[in-house]
């Protein structure tokens, strides 16, 4: 079975605030959740499929569904971390395919900053019970350390340079300049980027993605749904899901789960790279993109450092626009987790509803593509390809 | 390096890893090797990643590797090298690396393992240059 033009995405919302003191976690899933039916022109007496992660407060589904009255006869709570939303799509449409519900709404939302979470810089500890935290956790992994050391090898092995990483930062601040929601709106340049303070060799703070409040949320429909709506239509092609881990010790720093995630997503779409008039691309850090793009078949192993210089990724310059909101680099990351607003500017997109400085021409088809987790030792890996429908 | 040390948090320990702790205390550096299929693997499991087997042992390592690749964490109150070291049995393992000039640390560096105390808990694993 095929998930190809079975499913549409209906509505999105991304929740404005950056900084969310006033607001309860349950109330910010519900406010994104309401903002997207109203994007879709539903109602939440229309919602019978529901899809959270991590983020959700108490027992996830069942106390989002209680909160916010749903009645649901499809629940799916899937956790990878960052890419779980992007996984949703996909299970999403796997759902809707199979009969199981019509219309499935997936939220996000998370309030680290209000917290004061110092989210990449200390050690997490996900419990002694966690196979792997007697074996880690002592030496202090860190999110960015742990990224670090994935681009440390890179550099390595392929020859990549800061500056070339450096060139991610500077096309998301490109197009951050013309978000008014993003939280950092100042374009920067290579200089700039290589200049600010190391965190953890070779990443540099401009390196890393901001730490936001909010969250966002996405409803997929049957085919029928969405025709019946006033809003322009996002048809799913493909979707691919993969987990990899440290293959009890062979582990590989170089690729990511995006290779597999990207195949599967590319083959059920009936679509190459060349065909991709946009991507959104987990930003968690600047290495994130450049290695996800190898691994996606955008450029040859080992060639992402060259392939992201010199304003390849800015939206009418380069040849492949990214992160057209800014991104996590720049504009949002909310609860740590940026899967979910990479499904939503590839609909702004689709749709012709980006900021007019960074639409893409003729934006037909897009992908999203969710990264969480440890960089290629232990990370969920989520790919869409969604096309417009005229 | 400078005098004061950064904690380090004990490890937590089970049933199942209990061997590899005590082989710690003993200074030794332990795998886990399958029986069925022949291939050592790490972190230790009772049960073989790669073949499914239960028939796993433990095997002592030569305690020596190269660093795979590293980190050296500049924003902590005392900067640390997290790396991973590709041990000469195969597997390649999180660890720390110390005893040295953090800025002198190198991929393909030889490292050789030297036991460090934890905050109330067994010694874990690090690696010093060879």
């Amino acid at each position: 079975m095929s998930i190809k033009g079975k499913a549409y995405i209906a509505g999105v919302y991304e929740h404005p605030t950056r900084k969310a003191d006033d607001k309860s976690l349950a109330q910010l899933h519900a406010e994104v959740a309401h903002g997207a039916l109203a994007d879709a022109g539903l109602t939440k007496a229309d919602v019978d499929g529901y899809f959270c992660s991590g983020d959700a407060p108490g027992l996830g589904g069942l106390s989002m569904a209680d909160y916010m009255g749903l009645k649901v006869r499809h629940i799916d709570t899937t956790e990878t971390g960052g890419s779980s939303y992007v996984v949703h799509v996909g299970h999403a449409a796997e759902a809707i395919a199979a009969g199981k519900c019509n219309v499935a709404l997936i939220t996000l939302a998370g309030r680290p900053r209000a917290e004061g979470m110092a989210t990449g810089t200390a050690p997490r500890n996900y419990g002694a019970a966690a196979p792997d935290v007697a074996f880690e956790f002592p030496f202090g992994p860190t999110v960015v350390n742990q990224y670090a050391m994935a681009a440390m090898r890179h550099m390595h092995q392929y020859g990549t340079t800061s500056a070339q990483l450096a060139w991610i930062k500077v096309a998301a601040s490109q197009h951050a300049q013309h978000n008014p929601h993003a939280l950092l709106r100042d374009v920067v340049t290579v200089e700039e980027v290589v200049g600010s303070p190391m965190v953890a060799d070779p990443l540099h703070r401009l390196d890393c993605c901001v730490i936001t409040d909010g969250g966002g949320a996405i409803v997929v429909t049957r085919p029928e749904v969405a025709r019946a709506l006033e809003r322009p239509r996002v048809r799913l092609l493909g979707a691919g899901e993969a987990v990899k881990h440290q293959a009890g010790g062979r582990i590989d720093l170089t690729y990511t789960g995006a290779l597999w995630s990207g195949q599967s997503a590319f083959a059920e779409a009936g679509v190459r790279p060349t065909d991709i008039k946009y991507v959104s691309i987990y930003d968690s850090f600047t290495i994130t993109v450049l290695i996800t793009l190898e691994d996606l078949g955008f450029c040859d192993k080992g060639q992402g450092g060259k392939f992201v210089s010199d304003g390849n990724l800015i939206s009418g310059t380069g040849r492949l626009p990214f992160n057209t909101d800014g991104g996590g680099l720049c504009n949002n990351h909310p609860a740590n987790r940026g899967g979910l607003t990479k499904v939503v500017e590839a609909v702004r997109q689709l749709r012709g509803e980006a900021h007019p400085k960074v639409q893409v021409k003729n934006c037909d088809v897009a992908l999203a593509h969710g990264t969480g987790g440890s960089l290629a030792t232990r990370h969920g890996s989520a790919t869409v390809i969604m096309e417009r429908e005229s | 390096m400078s005098g004061s040390r950064r904690t380090i948090a004990a490890p937590p320990v089970s049933p199942e890893t209990k061997p590899f702790w005590d082989g710690a205390a003993a200074g030794k550096l332990l795998l886990k090797r399958c029986e069925a299929c022949g291939e050592p693997h790490y972190y230790p499991r009772a049960i073989c990643p790669f073949c499914g087997s239960d028939r796993t042992t433990w095997l002592e390592a030569s305690g020596r590797g190269t660093i795979y690749s590293y980190s050296v964490f500049r924003r902590a109150p005392i900067p640390y090298a997290i790396a991973y070291v590709t041990l000469e049995e195969g597997p390649t393992m999180m660890t720390n690396i110390v005893d040295g000039d953090l800025d002198a640390i190198r991929i393909g560096q030889r490292v050789r393992v030297r036991f460090t105390p934890t905050d109330g808990g067994p010694p874990v694993p690090m690696f010093a240059p060879a």
